[in-house]
């Protein structure tokens, strides 16, 4: 059995995933309008202007840098033999290209991939056709991808397992 | 009108700052939605399982706190529903067309830009990656264009 079917594993990506959710709801990120919000910086004169995505994603940042220095101290993560770190590591045209085209659709909707799953708890009218636009332009973005790297990625992964 | 709410912010934030740690010293992955979500689908691995796990869990998650600490806004039992964005008036274009190129722009950019929010914003700059902070600065940069030119959030 490889290292990412058993229960620790498994129940650790649970952990996370019901934390995460949870943060979603808290910080209201759930909320697009919230999100449109911290985007809309020509509010700022007449103060309707919403800065608090900058401190949702400052307070993720902090916990989450304390994490990574601890990791350093690790040999491997507790239930896996290697940490996963990111495959690609230059900034290409790729990458930016990406984020415009990623930018310009959170701009339009005020909707990130994490709000739009956790939003399926509250079923707004619409949803679905977001996630199903979602999953359409994520396979097509996979054909953009060099299929080695990302073979490469998946062999790395076997080999640990 | 200005709904400011540091509290909840910082406090949600450190949530998925915690559930950013958890996963990354557990099992040593990155918690980037739109890969773990991109990379479920077809053709998925042995990973398929916790991913699928992860973003299940993400969505009971987000149920049970909108039931734990009811009315913080949107959605729960206390709050208000919540709701997608329409489509700018002067536009001309049928809210779920709008909703559709939102989604489909959003899934190819986080799959060749690899990653969005939480594994660029969060998980990125934490790691101090340079990579990240480039991602970043374009994805806010183009939203906040986007918002002034549509007018979406008026």
């Amino acid at each position: 059995m490889t290292n990412s079917m058993r229960l620790p594993y498994v129940a650790t990506a649970a952990l996370s995933g019901l934390l995460f959710g949870a943060g979603l709801y808290v910080s209201q990120m759930v909320d697009p309008m919230k999100v449109l919000h911290f985007l809309d910086f020509g509010a700022i004169p007449t103060d309707g202007w919403d800065p608090s995505l900058a401190f949702v994603i400052i307070a993720a940042i902090l916990v989450m840098f304390g994490a990574v220095r601890i990791g350093r101290r690790w040999r491997a993560p507790l239930f896996d033999g290697h940490f996963f770190e990111p495959d690609f590591t230059g900034i290409d045209a790729r990458l930016v290209a990406g984020a415009a085209l990623f930018g310009l659709g959170w701009g339009m909707s005020g909707i990130c991939p994490g709000p739009a799953i956790a939003l399926i708890a509250f079923l707004p009218s619409n949803l679905w056709i977001f996630l199903v636009a979602l999953a359409l332009g994520s396979w097509i973005g996979s054909r953009f991808m060099p299929r080695s790297r990302e073979k490469g990625a998946g062999f790395a992964a076997a080999a640990a397992e | 009108m200005n709904a400011f709410s540091p509290i909840p912010a910082l406090i949600g934030g450190g949530l998925i700052g915690l559930a950013s740690a958890v996963l990354w010293l557990g099992n040593g992955r990155i918690a980037g939605i739109s890969g773990i979500f991109g990379q479920l689908l077809p053709p998925a691995a042995t990973t398929a399982l916790w991913r699928a796990v992860f973003l299940v869990a993400l969505v009971a998650g987000t149920l049970l706190a909108a039931h734990l600490v009811p009315g913080l806004g949107v959605g729960g039992p206390a709050g208000r529903p919540a709701a997608l964005v329409a489509a700018p008036l002067w536009t001309g274009v049928p809210t779920p067309v709008w909703l559709a190129a939102a989604g489909l722009l959003t899934g190819i950019g986080t799959r060749i830009g690899n990653g969005c929010t939480s594994g660029h914003g969060v998980c990125g700059l934490a790691r101090l990656s340079l990579r990240s902070l480039v991602a970043v600065i374009v994805f806010f940069a183009v939203a906040v264009v986007t918002v002034a030119v549509a007018r979406v959030a008026s």
